[in-house]
């Protein structure tokens, strides 16, 4: 089954199938991997973007290698070294690029929705490397591609997401990941940062509740997937201290008790160690968090070869 | 195409006009761009018109538009905003004062006037700002631009957001005797939100302008109007709790009059997230074109207010026409201006509200007509004899698809291109001279 799409820039209107399409691709893309020489011309000749409007180490590092490995040739353009600084639109920006010959722009933005406007412009694909508070689809597959290797399964399993889940595309794009695919997930943080109006949001996922109480949602949890919590949430009025959120939300071995015995732990990063995880949990044998990294390239090289394949048959 | 000075006999249509309280198949005599009578079987020597087949109604009445001019001319200008206007049916339009410069001087308000005289299709009454520049800290000199032609003060744009100053202009109001019209909006509440705050924004990731942030401001400038004896005006209702606010006013006797849009009676926020095309899982977008401050709300939003329309506690529907460039629009939402092109679609829009059953024709009417020139204190919007001959024909059983490039506005910025709406506006009269008129009608009035 071919992936039919120009773009991914979420999960939101992915099928199940379409979802499980890219994580067994995944799957292949991780045995070549494991080869001693990695590098396979599956994309011998395409441009690949790497188009950058906010910092980032491992999304941007694991999109390039990915594309390295598929004998792309890839470009890094970061907004604060190119004509962006300027004052070039967007749209003139993705223009360039297309003028200049990418087959694929992978986009990392700080607005929700700027990927989306990329789409509409270009002919390229435009994959969403994460935009503002709204989505970060590759980071919610290697997620899904992690609990499927460790656990065998995702439909049944139960998730726990804790922390900031108002500003993280993380959590957004793994909503609709882990909930497709019919995993129970219940959203834990404080009020300020989880709206009850969330779970009305995604009425169409039945699977989804939400606590404040940490150790109500930490309860039998087969994972638990910490949020980074932005200091600045302290400054706009929506938490009092780190100590208190740390009191709250953070996880550490005690909480994690009420888990199931061999829980995964699971972190996007980049980690506030002492805040929302002690470091003895992060680095622990629970935690598969350096893998969700490593898995990040196997995923990016199935997102690659899967968009490329579109592109081909829609020539 | 015009009458011999502007005279006419308009037979064959259903007329309408609230403030007659006339709704009958009547005829209706103009003379020399000035309504002489209406009655049945009129004998006069003016060339007949044949309406037949029409509702014919006041020309309608604008509380609440932006035509840019002076300084953002590449938006908009008075030339063609006021061909927007009259293709719309509005005969009559108040000019927002966010120019640049702000209209807060009488020298403005005369420019405006001037290139209105010049160039304008249709009536134009500007408003001038409620504070310097809109700055919010200075008050602007009422009496002087009152005596210049402001019909009112607003710093729409912008919610005066000073209580303390809000206070005071609604007293220094009592001066002329004219509406302090308040986009109400809390920008602490509002900080830098894009869309409503609720289901469609959390599920976008785009932060929120909570309905709170206007409601309290509602709630406050009708304290400050009950507590002053002055006239203040809402601008653009869009929550049900402001409905809610302002009828309370109302029938403790504050001088609180509101308006609300054609887009907040019939969108929700949900049309920001609209499919990129027709296919059933195709990718959302977040359409620039619906972003407009205050956002589009809920569909309860929208039923409250319409339920406010009908009982009164809205007064009248505004446009808010908000024309903006390509360039203005084509960009990342947050940075996208707010405002929806909307003279050239309001009718057709709130015309909906009609076939659906939810307001009668007569109370449509009276909405887009004398209730604005009440709220305002215009001479237009009546059909009573003596008053200027400003009349629209509409045709109720057309349809059209609106077709932004079309548009007479330079502001292409709808969410609604491609969609089909019931009613046109056949005719548009200003000073009994026919301003704009479909195809169809173009010869009718040689016969």
């Amino acid at each position: 089954m071919p992936l039919d799409r120009k773009d991914l820039l979420d999960l939101d209107d992915f099928s199940s199938d379409e979802i499980m399409l890219l994580l067994e691709t995944t799957s292949a893309m991780a045995e070549i991997l494991s080869r001693p020489i990695r590098r396979v011309p599956t994309l011998r000749g395409k441009t690949i973007v790497n188009m950058f409007y906010e910092a980032s180490t491992r999304t941007r590092s694991s999109f390039e290698l990915a594309a390295k490995n598929l004998s792309a040739d890839l470009v890094n353009v970061s907004a604060s070294q190119s004509s962006v600084e300027k004052g070039e639109s967007l749209v003139d920006t993705m223009r360039t690029l297309l003028a200049l010959g990418a087959d694929m722009i992978v986009m990392r933005h700080w607005e929700a929705g700027a990927p989306y406007l990329a789409a509409t412009q270009v002919q390229a694909s435009v994959i969403n490397a994460g935009d503002g508070w709204h989505a970060h689809p590759s980071q919610a597959l290697l997620d899904l591609y992690t609990v499927q290797k460790r656990i065998g399964r995702i439909e049944g399993i139960k998730l726990a997401i804790v922390g900031d889940i108002l500003h993280s595309r993380v959590a957004r794009s793994n909503i609709w990941g882990f909930g497709k695919l019919g995993a129970h997930v219940t959203l834990c943080g404080p009020p300020t940062l989880l709206p009850p109006a969330v779970l009305d949001a995604y009425e169409t996922l039945p699977n989804l509740t939400l606590s404040y109480d940490l150790d109500e949602a930490l309860q039998d949890a087969d994972a638990v997937m910490m949020l980074r919590l932005q200091r600045e949430r302290m400054a706009g009025g929506l938490l009092p201290s780190l100590r208190e959120y740390s009191a709250r939300f953070g996880l550490n071995r005690e909480r994690m008790g009420r888990a199931k015995a061999n829980a995964l732990i699971m972190h996007p990063g980049p980690m506030n160690q002492g805040v929302e995880i002690t470091p003895e949990l992060a680095y622990s044998v629970q935690s598969v968090i350096e893998e969700q990294v490593a898995h990040g390239v196997a995923v990016r090289m199935a997102i690659f070869y899967l968009l490329a394949g579109t592109a081909e048959r829609l020539a | 195409m015009t009458g011999i000075n502007n005279s006419w006999v308009i037979r064959g249509a259903r007329v309408i006009d609230p403030a007659n309280d006339l709704d009958a198949a009547v005829d209706v005599l103009v003379r020399e761009g000035t309504i002489a009578r209406v009655g049945r079987a009129l004998q006069a020597d003016a060339p007949n018109l044949d309406a037949d087949g029409l509702v014919l109604t006041p020309g309608f009445v604008d509380l609440h538009c932006h035509l840019r001019e002076p300084g953002l001319e590449y938006k908009e200008t008075i030339a063609t905003g006021t061909q927007a206007a009259v293709r719309g049916g509005f005969t009559t339009v108040c000019s927002m004062a966010n120019t640049d410069p702000v209209v807060d001087t009488p020298a403005t308000v005369a420019l405006i006037l001037a290139r209105a005289q010049a160039a304008a299709a249709a009536r134009v009454f500007p408003l001038a700002a409620v504070t310097q520049g809109s700055w919010g800290t200075q008050l602007v000199e009422m009496a002087a631009l009152s005596e210049a032609g402001a019909v009112a003060f607003s710093d729409d744009g912008l919610a005066v957001a000073d209580a303390r100053m809000m206070r005071h202009a609604l007293e220094y109001s009592l001066l002329v005797g004219k509406p302090i019209v308040d986009h109400c909006e809390d920008p602490e509440l509002v900080q830098d939100g894009v869309v409503h705050e609720g289901l469609t924004a959390l599920r976008l990731g785009l932060r929120g302008r909570p309905a709170e942030a206007e409601e309290t401001m509602v709630a406050r400038d009708a304290l400050l109007a009950r507590r002053t004896g002055a006239h203040v005006h809402i601008a653009h209702v869009s929550t049900q709790g402001s409905v809610d606010i302002i009828r309370a006013a109302k029938r403790q006797g504050v001088r609180i009059t509101a308006e609300v849009t054609p887009h907040h009676l019939t969108l929700t926020d949900e049309i920001v997230a609209r499919k990129l095309n027709e296919n059933a899982d195709a990718a959302l977008a977040y359409d620039v074109n619906a972003k407009v401050n205050p956002p589009l709300r809920t569909a309860a939003d929208a039923e409250a207010l319409i339920a406010g329309l009908n009982d009164g506690t809205i007064d009248a529907i505004a446009t808010d026409h908000a024309p903006h460039s390509e360039n203005d629009k084509l960009c990342e939402i947050s940075q996208a201006e707010s405002g929806i092109s909307c003279l050239e679609t309001a009718f057709s829009q709130v015309y909906q509200l009609v076939r659906s059953g939810k307001v009668t024709l007569p109370t449509l009417v009276s909405k887009l007509t004398s209730e604005p020139s009440r709220v305002f204190g215009l001479p237009t919007g009546t059909l009573s004899p003596g008053a200027p001959a400003d009349l629209v024909a509409l045709d109720l059983d057309a349809t059209w698809t609106v077709d932004p490039d079309a548009f007479a506005s330079k502001g292409k910025n709808t969410p609604l291109a491609g969609a089909t709406l019931p009613g046109k506006v056949a005719m548009t009269f200003v000073d009994g001279k026919i301003v704009h008129a479909v195809d169809r009608f173009q010869q009718r009035g040689a016969r």
